[in-house]
């Protein structure tokens, strides 16, 4: 599914990853763990193809293909998905417009027909409904004056109605409250398949209560230190990152 | 058009007298300065409201009124005690202008340290005429306005400021202008120069007051220089004369890292005129400009200011707030300028009036000019009433509706004072609003002592 | 910065590489010599068989107009326009006789609408939106006439209405827009050769959207024409315009002018959509667009809102304007503009408060890209006696791209204490966290920057007849918004 190799990246000339290797298999659910400024993000990032990180060495490979110089948005049509740390708010433009004009761009992608406003109102009322999402929430401006658990939950909805091969989610679990964070642990349940894989970045090992990773990861000094399974993540909660030469945030 | 040409033939060449006696009368390239300040202002001529830049001021008192130059027996015009903005001077460095002429008996020097140069313009050109020669030269320049022409041709007071690299003065310097002592309409043009070396921090309080009755015309250029990482804290408060004329001209350039925090208060003056204008010059360069305007009567006051962003990564900060009373009428125009390539600029602008009669008048113009795409500016300007709810809330509360009205204009004008870092002199400068207002105020600060 | 290259690739796409209405339909017309002199006002005056007064204030126009120097505030640059250079009256041959139903109107005309998007036959049968067509200089049909005729609402080229009504045409021409207004007004005034009138009489609310098209065909040729909208006692009229006009190298000048009236308790409702030739990418030819709208709420309660999207001409010169003389009065003005590569535009609005608690609002979204530069001027002004009068101006610019220009220039003049007024106004660009946002959603950039552009306008798009957004819509760069949900 996703194989990262020797990854280097640098931003401004700064180096933040330094060789990371990591390989997921399909229907595996990786954690990825890690202090603050560790590079967590920068790796989403460069999985999901951002501009703006140099990649000084190393590759991404997802689905047997060399993701180097990819647009984003054909990632995303090949099925990476990203739920940001930071959902970006996009005023005047409705969650709903904003859905239908992403599946439909990714259907276009693979020459599927374009969903009609039915079927894709159909599609939406399905998936806020599982997710327990309330449908006003769809009228409204893209995140623009979400709270911090809205924008998360709208991260989870969108997830859902793309259906991705290779899911990231980037602290989606922060700014939670304790229901919403097993709403969104169902939603990622939900997706467990055989042929899917997640990349779970976290601070806290309570959501691995609800989502047991197959592997978790410490990512320190621009490296995976570390990796074993979720009681590695028990003990990180217990420790913090000392053992890594650093204080956890 | 002819009677007006005539008027300022006439301006000019009652000045002509008083040449000779002009500091830094034998330095020949001043008297060039001044000549070519003299051909451009015939050129240029009075400002009109016909200029965009003067669409809303007119100078009628320019027009109308002989001016003629001060006397240095204007200058020793007697002052049982000298007004100071400031609390206890005591220890503060203290200039004092009377009538246009620096009276030394007055001068403070407050311990001011070492790198530390507070001078009259008069002195410094006899003592450095080169440096004064460089900056001048410079700063002139030849696209200046009618007025700062009049200015280089007539300077005849003023001060220089100068703090060396590195040096830090605490307390403020305050430079006192006393005007209205003379029985004849007289002008003065006062030119100020202040140069902050790399890393230097200083804060400078101009008081422009005027005592008795005469009509005055005060046409003052500042320029400033503030250099890499420098700060400073430049503030000012219009007190003029009831048929004064005041008008003053700030052109300030502000290098790397720099800040120049500049606050502007104008309460009296038959008509007054701020232009100020700042180049942000090199990257980090942060500017606040800010001010406030309490007119009554048929008082006159226009704000202009310009901020020009020339390189990346600069900021600025810009807060007005005015309340307008009886007949009176302000102005406020304020453009920020983001040049080609001033990339990542962020600026900000807000301009609010009270009118509390029905003759006030404000009109305003905030202005955005943007060459570059990747900034973040924006600009709010609004005009209202006393807010009636408010008002009612407070007196339900069982404050009588006078001190009720003052402490809501007080409250309003305070989002402006708030912007003055300097704790003393904000408090100075709120101790002039509160006086500004109606005699209900002083139970008002009983009431806000409580 | 690879966004702004994207961004700047799209608005390309739309305003320029998309311009679609730039052929050239080749009718015989007939055409005044070349120039501008007392005798050319004559020979309009003549062809359009005119009254006397209106032949004389022409003329007084022309007179003055020579006295006029070019208006020089504006932050648009120009070459000086040759007047002479020009002609200033061109007719369709066919139409020297007047067609009388669009049976008789040339076939290939006909085809020129269709292209443009307007199949007048189609409009008229399907979608209940009566037309009237301005080609070139004179009108060339007006559909739906009988229909409207039922209800006593008069719509026709104004040509015709000097015919059929003359007196109420003598009321009002010139009384919002005097000849004496400003130099392209003026311009107008002396050679201005048709253009739409419109009557709603006491009372009625017009059955369906009134809209006009304009195009310029002939080469070198001026349009002026002129429309005038009296909205009487009561009434209610939604009244929207459309212009193109054929790629040319050279620069061809367009100089309307508006009026609207609003009685007691009337409402006029004016939308436009500009999409005149901008030039090509070098600023080569396009039109000069210099149009002075205004509107005078005259009766008490009256409401008159202008909308606007201003995607073409080379240089765009306009400031619709109400004057708010009815007591509680409301005057609107929302407006887009997307000016590319180096077009110009320099617009905004005057609200003129006279009448007691009149109100007013203005919401203006300005795209810039490329070299292209774009001013909003407005202008708020309450009188003395306008008691408890309200402004509201948002202002917004969006700019795509390191060398383009957006100013705002907003002059608030209050004169009375009770007045509120508010302005506030924003600069920014699309940020880069939006644009990959959308792209890790699969949204390709192009699209992606409709999207935020579209989000950007929704607030002006929402004004617009349902008719018209979708057209709109595409000019501006969106394809979903709306349709769901
Ligand atoms: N655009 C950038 N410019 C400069 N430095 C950057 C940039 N983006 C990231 N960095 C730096 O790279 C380092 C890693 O950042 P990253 O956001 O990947 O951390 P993280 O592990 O996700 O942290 P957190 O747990 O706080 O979310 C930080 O030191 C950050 O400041
Ligand atoms: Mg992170």
């Amino acid at each position: 599914m996703l194989e990262i190799k020797n990854l280097h990246v640098s931003v401004d000339g700064k180096a933040i990853l330094k060789g990371i290797d990591l390989s997921v298999q399909p229907g595996e659910i990786h954690a990825i763990m890690g202090p603050n400024g560790s590079g967590k993000s920068t790796l989403s990032h460069v999985i999901a193809g951002r501009d703006g990180y140099e990649i000084t060495g190393g590759r991404i490979i997802y689905q047997g293909e060399d993701m180097t110089g990819m647009a984003p948005e054909i990632r995303a049509a090949k099925g990476i998905f990203l739920a940001f740390q930071y959902p970006v708010e996009i005023p005047g433009v409705a969650n709903t417009t904003f859905l239908k004009e992403a599946l439909n761009a990714i259907c276009r992608y693979h020459g599927k027909d374009e969903l009609d406003a039915m079927q894709f109102v159909k599609v939406m009322r399905e998936k806020t409904k599982e997710l327990g999402i309330p449908e006003d929430m769809l009228k409204r401006a893209v995140n623009v004056g979400f709270s911090g658990g809205e924008k998360k939950r709208n991260e989870i909805l969108q997830m859902a109605i793309l259906n991705p091969t290779l899911a990231i989610l980037d602290e989606t679990d922060s700014g939670l409250d304790i229901d919403a964070m097993k709403i969104v642990a169902e939603g990622v349940n939900k997706l467990r398949a055989p042929e899917r894989s997640i990349l779970l970045i976290t601070h806290y090992q309570r959501l691995l209560d609800y989502i047991i990773p197959d592997k978790v990861h410490v990512l320190a000094h621009g490296r995976i230190q570390r990796s074993g399974d979720k009681k590695l993540a028990l003990e990180l909660e217990e420790k913090g990152y000392a053992e890594f030469g650093e204080a956890a945030a | 058009m002819t009677t007006e040409s005539t008027n300022i033939k006439t301006f000019v060449e009652s000045f002509d007298p008083a040449r000779s006696g002009l500091p830094g009368a034998g330095l020949g390239w001043l008297k060039a300065l001044r000549e070519d300040g003299i051909e451009r202002f015939e050129a240029l001529g009075l400002p009109t409201p016909k200029l965009e830049a003067w669409k809303y001021t007119r100078l009628k008192p320019l027009e109308d009124t002989r001016y003629q130059p001060v006397t240095d027996e204007d200058g020793m015009a007697a002052l049982d005690t000298v007004p100071s903005l400031l609390p206890d001077p005591g220890g503060r460095p203290r200039l004092v202008f009377v009538n246009g002429w620096m009276r030394p008996n007055f001068w403070i020097d407050g311990d001011l340290p070492d790198g530390v140069h507070l001078e009259g313009l008069r002195d410094v050109l006899e003592t450095r005429p080169d440096w004064i020669r460089e900056r001048l030269g410079t700063l002139a320049g030849e696209d200046a306005s009618s007025l700062v022409q009049l200015n280089t041709a007539m300077m005849d007071t003023g001060f220089v400021l100068r703090v060396e690299d590195g040096v830090r003065v605490e307390t403020p310097i305050e430079v006192i202008f006393v005007g209205g002592l003379t029985a004849r309409p007289v002008a003065y043009s006062p030119r100020n120069l202040i140069v902050l070396g790399k890393g230097a921090e200083a804060t400078v309080v101009k008081y422009h007051v005027g005592l008795g009755a005469g009509a005055y015309l005060a046409n003052s250029v500042s320029d400033i220089e503030v250099g890499p990482g420098a700060l400073l804290r430049h503030y000012k408060v219009q007190a003029e004369a009831k048929e004064a004329t005041h008008i003053h001209t700030i052109r300030a350039r502000v290098a790397r890292d720099a800040t120049y925090e500049s606050f502007s208060l104008s309460i009296g003056g038959r008509l007054s005129r701020n232009e100020v204008s700042v180049r942000l010059e090199g990257e980090g360069a942060h500017c606040a400009l800010n001010g406030a305007y309490l007119m009554r009567g048929s008082e006159h006051c226009d704000n202009t200011t310009v901020i020009d962003h020339l390189v990346p990564h600069t900021t600025c900060r810009e807060v007005f707030k005015g309340v307008l009373d009886d007949e009176s009428r302000a102005v406020f125009v304020g453009r920020i300028v983001v040049h080609k390539d001033a990339q990542k600029t962020d600026g900000y602008q807000l301009c609010k009036t009270l009118l509390l009669s029905t003759g006030a008048e404000i009109d305003a113009k905030p202005e955005l000019e943007i060459y570059a795409d990747d900034v973040k500016c924006s600009h709010g300007a609004a005009t209202g009433q006393l807010d009636e709810t408010a008002l009612f809330y407070l007196r339900s509360r069982g404050v009588p509706e006078a001190l009720a009205r003052n402490l809501l204009v007080q409250s309003f004008i305070g989002e402006a004072l708030e912007e003055i870092s300097d704790e003393v002199v904000r408090q100075a400068i709120t101790d002039q609003v509160v006086h500004w207002l109606p005699a209900a105020c002083y139970l008002a600060e009983e009431w806000r002592a409580e | 910065m690879v966004a702004s290259i994207d961004t700047v690739q799209q608005v390309k796409e739309l305003t320029e590489e998309k311009y679609k209405y730039g052929f050239f339909t080749d009718i015989e017309s007939e055409t005044a010599p070349k120039g501008l002199n007392e005798d050319i006002v004559r020979f309009i005056s003549a062809k359009k068989n005119e009254p006397e007064w209106l032949l004389e204030w022409r003329l007084k126009a022309y007179r003055y107009w020579l006295t006029m120097p070019e208006p020089k505030w504006s932050k648009v640059f120009h070459e000086p326009i040759d007047y002479q250079d020009a002609y200033y009256y061109s007719a369709p041959k066919s139409a020297a006789d007047g067609p009388q139903s669009l049976d008789e109107i040339d076939p290939q005309l006909l085809e020129t609408y269709e292209k443009l998007g307007i199949p007048l036959k189609e409009q008229e049968r399907l979608s209940g939106v009566a037309v009237d067509a301005v080609f070139d200089s004179v009108s060339v049909a007006t559909t739906f006439k009988a229909k409207l005729g039922e209800v006593g609402v008069i719509f026709c080229p104004i040509s015709e209405a000097l015919e059929s009504c003359p007196d109420l045409v003598k009321k009002y021409l010139g009384t919002v827009v005097p000849y004496t207004d400003n130099k392209h007004a003026t311009l107008n005034s002396a050679v201005f050769t048709d253009g739409s009138f419109v009557y709603i009489p006491p009372g009625v609310r017009c059955p369906m959207e009134l809209s006009t098209y304009f195009r310029i065909n002939a080469a070198n040729t001026g349009q002026f024409e002129r429309t005038l909208i009296i909205a009487d006692k009561g009434s209610y009229v939604s009244y929207l315009e459309g212009c193109t006009a054929p790629m040319r190298d050279e620069h061809q000048l367009h100089a309307a002018v508006v009026e609207l009236i609003a009685l007691d308790d009337a409402e006029i409702k004016y939308s436009t959509i500009q999409n005149w030739y901008p030039g090509d990418e070098n600023g080569r030819g396009g039109i000069f667009n210099f149009v002075t709208k205004r509107g005078h709420c005259r009766g008490r309660n009256s409401k008159i809102s202008w909308t606007q999207v201003e995607t073409g001409a080379a240089i765009t010169w306009k400031y619709p304007s109400c004057i708010l003389k009815g007591d509680n009065s409301v005057g609107e003005f929302y407006s887009i503009a997307i000016t590319n590569n180096y077009q110009q535009a320099d617009t905004g609005t005057k609200m003129i408060h006279l009448g007691k608690n009149t109100s007013s609002r203005i919401i203006s979204k300005g795209i810039s890209a490329g070299r292209a530069n774009q001013t909003y001027r407005g202008l708020v002004r309450i009188s003395p006696k306008a008691k408890g009068a309200r402004n509201f101006t948002q202002c917004d610019s969006l700019l795509i791209g390191d060398r383009c220009g957006a100013h705002t220039v907003p002059y608030i003049e209050c004169k009375n204490k009770s007045a509120i007024v508010e302005h506030e106004a924003t600069t920014s660009t699309i940020s880069e966290d939006q644009l990959f946002y959308l792209r890790q959603r699969g949204i390709p950039p192009e699209e992606a920057v409709a999207l935020v552009v579209n989000g950007f306008c929704r607030e002006v798009l929402q004004q617009l007849p349902m008719e018209f957004a979708v057209e709109a819509q595409k000019l501006v760069g969106i394809s979903l918004e709306g349709s769901v949900g």
